[in-house]
């Protein structure tokens, strides 16, 4: 796979997607690619978040512990990005994220990401906007469930 | 150290002297001949004196008993010479004068070339002797003086001297000998001619010293200002931190201006008069010559003086001048070398010096110490007489480990440093069994006890030579070298009173470590490294160093299988994808462009991945296998990546530093190119666009960079490339690079990567971690480990131990400490870099290591104390408590409150 496929697949994630080529492409130029092989782990839960991953290729899970062992709470495939909301917000990994399948990731370093937006504010502004997004649906989603009480 | 300069030239140089002077001596009469001739050749030879009639004959070399006449009442004829007609008598006279130009000039030769050796010898001596006195300077004295200034003193300053040395007693001789024979040799042929000459040389020699006095004291300070100007630039090195990070840089300037001001000022005024002085000294040596031409000639017109007196006068008069001058110049050398002298051997006299017969390499370590450590009313003054230590007694046995703790300046480090040796009481008595502290030759102190500070020194060299620093007092046995060029050395070493002490023996003192000699050294430095827990740092080193295949045959060998059962084991665990290993005929995407087509490791700089572009020889196999114009290609394909995604980073970027092939200085130019490709297509290139394009691929390494330069096509041509290049290479320059081979052990590459043999792949998670571990069983498995941390021995540590982290050196000083297997081990907070639990697992594994044989620690940490036997607590240079841990924690004390105070 080589760069521009990896730009074509940044460009399908939201946060990314109204961001010029060439940033991306800069992006991908300057993070790793990093393959995983069917249960090895990319972060366990209560790590320090240090980088976001881009599923390139290949299904992920995402596990929480629970009482009585680690619990599967969602599966992330191709297209999808992984552990942002560690690095946005500085906070332990929420979860443990884990290779389902041979998954091929694009890590994207903390470091990386914010010099990115330190550099191209627009690219702020799109994630601001992503994030407010997701805030106005989880206050719905919250509005509903009052509603239905 | 002798004061004067002659006492000290004469007294270790007379033999020499006398030699030289002797040799003088007797050159002196076949100079005056050698003057005298001229006047023979034109009288006789040329005008025919004595030869009126032809056919008429005169003796030559006719030699007549000096003062025959006065003694015996008649010429005594001791030789009656050769009658010669007269040309047979011009030919004989000139080849006699060719002769003795001749030996003069051997003489000449002879007498310069002893002197020189004199004067090295001599040079050799003072060098020495200043150096050894730093040696032997007391430590307190050593942190004073400025080791830049001590270096310029003993390099540059004491070289004129060895100059001198030479010419101190044979150049006045010899050239006042020369003066006096051409003087006499005028006054001989016109007493008035003779007397005008005297006259103007006693004119001479009085005025010109007068003139220069001003001279000497110029050239002092001169001397002075340079020495501090050195002292100078050693403190802004040392200071490097302080005057960056205080933006302190143009401060150091203007000080710099200012001096060089003054040393400007100071050696223009010399030229000056030294200027003025030659113009002075030229014009009176030319007064002469004016008179012997007015006054003779006329003497010669009215026939008192024939013209061959005449001719013969002015001859010798060309000789007069410049001894005169030279004595002059010497007497000037002199006054100057004694000043310099003085001061230099000023600097050199402490008001204290270690005995010399202290460090005597002679001195017995003698027996193992025992009994007690005595501190009575021990005392310490600094230099201005402020009490450091205040009357401190306490007894402890030599064999007891004992904690020293109390907060920074209460007088701690100064106790360690005494306990060592290397501070000695102002008053008051320090006893290691029952001898007084001052009075310990080096060979117990240095032998018997070890000192570890805070910042221990590491000599430049590998980690294996500063472990054996601290055994290396002696030769223990002669080098095996030429014994008869090593006995040369040493015989010229003692004839410049230069100890006979050979660098080239084996000075290891392996029974102090345990060990028996060479064989069995390295498995006791192993056990010291375990110790202070720097084996494993040791094991990184090996793997990352490289060893010669030559000499240890065994370990090509274990790597060779380890490189197999590496791959082995990394299959078997489903890990083979990891590393990427090198295959002569297929390319290696993990690895460069450069690196796939030279397949091999550069013994020469030039091959070296980053000037393979620059390099003649793959320019040809570029263009031989037709892929100079795709490398451009797929430049113009990287340029272009790079002008697009940098084109809106500001310059300066860090990320141009770490991602990009173009720095932001060329980019503009790249982005020049890539219009004109655009525009008219690459054809349209020069030959310097081509160039830098053709020079990117390069570093172009397909797993990282993905954009896909490199299919499958384009890296069969490669390895096409790689094959002609290698060809060619074992052609042209067999020895520049050292090729990848299955097979064999790659000497230029390090241990690590001759056992990967192949790149490590990219983005393969924990490849890394996996690969390391797997490595490291590998070599357990064929008991590699210990090989590889031998090889680990020999890491270069840098200079001051600078490429180990500070926990490295100080882990390094303590071993270094413990391989001598001291009786008394004397730690001065050498643990400072450490956490506090790296800080106790190290002082417990030292003190169990040393159980039976005495500790004295300074510790950073007075809980650590409670490890110990004894405590002595320290505040305000007092000893304010001593005890057992239990003792002084049982009720109120002073350590308590240190203890809390953590």
């Amino acid at each position: 796979m080589s760069i521009d496929q990896e730009v074509e697949i940044l460009r399908r994630i939201p946060i990314f997607a109204k961001i010029d080529p060439p940033k991306l492409k800069l992006m991908a130029f300057a993070s790793e690619r990093v393959t995983y092989k069917p249960g090895q782990t990319l972060f366990k839960q209560g790590e320090r978040g240090d980088a976001a991953f881009i599923v390139l290729h290949g299904t992920a899970d995402v596990l929480i512990n629970a009482a009585n062992g680690p619990l599967r709470v969602a599966s992330l495939s191709e297209n999808e990005i992984i552990g942002e909301i560690a690095i946005l917000c500085d906070i332990p990994r929420t979860a443990t994220v884990q290779a389902a399948t041979e998954l091929t990731t694009l890590r994207i370093t903390a470091e990386l990401f914010f010099r990115m937006i330190m550099d191209f504010p627009e690219m702020g502004v799109e994630v601001m906007r992503v994030l407010a997004h997701r805030l106005e649906q989880t206050t719905a989603q919250l509005r509903e469930v009052q509603a239905a009480r | 150290m002798e004061p004067n300069i002659f006492k000290y030239v004469w007294r270790h140089s007379r033999a020499e002297q006398l030699v030289i002077l002797l040799l003088v001596v007797v050159s002196l009469p076949f100079y005056y001949f050698s003057l005298n001739l001229p006047k023979q050749i034109v009288n006789e030879g040329i005008q025919g004196q004595g030869f009126e009639s032809p056919g008429s004959t005169q003796p030559i070399f006719r030699f007549d008993l000096p003062y025959g006449e006065e003694l015996f009442g008649a010429p005594v004829t001791l030789f009656d010479g050769i009658d010669l007609v007269q040309r047979d008598m011009l030919l004989a006279l000139s080849f006699s004068f060719l002769a003795l130009v001749c030996v003069n000039g051997m003489f000449k030769l002879v007498i310069n070339t002893r002197k020189g050796r004199m004067g090295e010898r001599l040079l050799r001596r003072l060098r020495f002797e200043l150096a050894d006195r730093i040696l032997r300077f007391p430590l307190l004295h050593l942190k004073r003086v400025k080791p830049s200034e001590m270096a310029t003193m003993i390099k540059d300053e004491v070289e004129p001297l060895g100059g001198f040395i030479g010419d101190a007693f044979a150049t006045p001789l010899f050239l006042g000998g020369q003066a006096a024979t051409a003087m006499l040799f005028i006054m001989v042929q016109s007493f008035w001619l003779g007397l005008v000459a005297a006259g103007v040389v006693m004119f001479q020699s009085f005025l010109i010293p007068r003139l220069r006095r001003r001279i000497l004291v110029l050239g002092r300070e001169r001397q002075l200002t340079a020495r501090q100007l050195a002292g100078r630039i050693g403190e802004i090195i040392d200071g490097g931190v302080e005057v960056q990070a205080n933006d302190a840089s143009n401060f150091e300037r203007a000080d710099l201006v200012s001096r060089l001001g003054h040393i400007y000022k100071i050696r223009y005024e010399i030229y000056q008069r030294k200027f003025f002085v030659k113009f002075l000294n030229n014009l009176l040596a030319q007064m002469t010559p004016f008179v012997f031409y007015a006054g003779g000639g006329l003497l010669a017109i009215s026939g008192h003086l024939d013209i061959g007196a005449l001719v013969a006068v002015i001859a010798a008069y060309k000789d007069l001048p410049s001894p005169i001058k030279e004595l002059i110049d010497w007497d000037q050398q002199r006054l100057d070398v004694q000043i310099k002298y003085e001061q230099v051997i000023g600097q050199f006299q402490p008001p204290q010096l270690i005995d010399a017969a202290l460090q005597s390499p002679d001195n017995e370590p003698g027996p193992p110490l025992a009994g007690e450590i005595t501190a009575s009313a021990l005392t310490l003054l600094d230099e201005t007489d402020q009490p450091l230590l205040r009357a401190v007694n306490f007894t402890v046995g030599v064999t007891q480990h004992v904690a020293v703790v109390g907060p920074s300046g209460s007088g701690t480090e100064q106790l360690s440093y005494m306990l060592s040796g290397l501070v000695w009481p102002s008053s008051g008595s320090l006893r290691i069994d029952g001898r007084d502290i001052e009075r310990l030759p080096a060979a117990v102190t240095g032998r018997r006890m070890a000192y570890v500070g805070p910042s221990a020194y590491h000599f430049p060299g590998s980690l294996r030579d500063n472990l054996l620093y601290g055994l290396k007092h002696r030769p223990v046995r002669p080098a095996e070298s030429d014994q008869a060029a090593g006995h040369d050395f040493l015989a010229e070493a003692k004839r410049a009173g230069n100890p006979d002490l050979d660098i080239n023996a084996d000075w290891i003192d392996y029974a102090a470590a345990g060990a028996e000699g060479p064989q069995d050294i390295n498995a006791r430095l192993l056990d010291v490294l375990d110790v202070v827990d720097l084996k494993s740092d040791a094991y990184r080193f090996g793997l990352t160093g490289t060893i010669d295949p030559e000499r240890s045959p065994e370990v090509v060998e274990g790597v060779l299988m380890a490189r197999a059962a590496l791959i082995e084991r990394l299959t078997s665990g489903g890990n083979d994808d990891l590393v990427v290993r090198f295959e002569a005929d297929s390319y290696n995407g993990n690895a460069s462009v450069a690196e796939n087509l030279l397949f091999g490791t550069p013994r020469v700089p030039e091959f070296a991945s980053k000037a393979l572009a620059q390099n003649g020889t793959v320019a040809a196999v570029l263009r031989e296998a037709e892929l100079t114009e795709a490398f451009v290609g797929m430049g113009v394909t990287i340029a272009k990546t790079m002008v697009e995604i940098f084109a809106d980073l500001p310059p300066g970027h860090p990320f141009f530093e770490q991602f990009s092939f173009i720095s932001d200085d060329d980019l503009p130019e790249f982005r020049t190119i890539i219009t004109r490709v655009e525009s008219a297509g690459v054809e349209a290139l020069d030959e310097a666009a081509r160039k830098l394009l053709l020079g990117l691929p390069f570093n172009y390494v397909e797993a990282r960079h993905r954009l896909g330069l490199v299919d499958e096509a384009m890296a069969e041509r490669l390895v096409a490339a790689r094959h002609r290049l290698a060809e060619r290479l074992e052609r042209d320059l067999p020895d520049a690079v050292e090729f990848y081979r299955a097979d064999a052990y790659n000497a230029a590459a390090s241990l690590q990567d001759n056992i990967l043999f192949g790149r490590l792949a990219f983005g393969q998670a924990g490849a890394e971690q996996i690969i390391g571990d797997t490595l490291a069983e590998v070599l357990d498995d064929l008991g590699l480990r210990e090989t590889v941390i031998e090889a680990g021995l020999d890491y270069n540590v840098g200079l001051g131990g600078g490429r180990l982290s500070a926990i490295q050196r100080q882990k390094l000083a303590l071993a270094r400490a413990l391989l001598k297997r001291p009786d008394l081990l004397i730690i001065n907070g050498a643990t400072a870099a450490m956490d506090g639990a790296g800080q106790q697992r190290l002082v417990e594994r030292i003190l169990d290591l040393r159980e039976g044989q005495g500790v004295i620690w300074v510790l950073q940490r007075p809980e650590l104390a409670s490890l110990f036997d004894t405590i002595l607590v320290m505040r305000d240079g007092r000893l304010v408590e001593q005890g057992s841990y239990g003792e002084l924690t049982k009720s109120e004390s002073a350590f308590k409150d240190l203890v809390a105070a953590e």
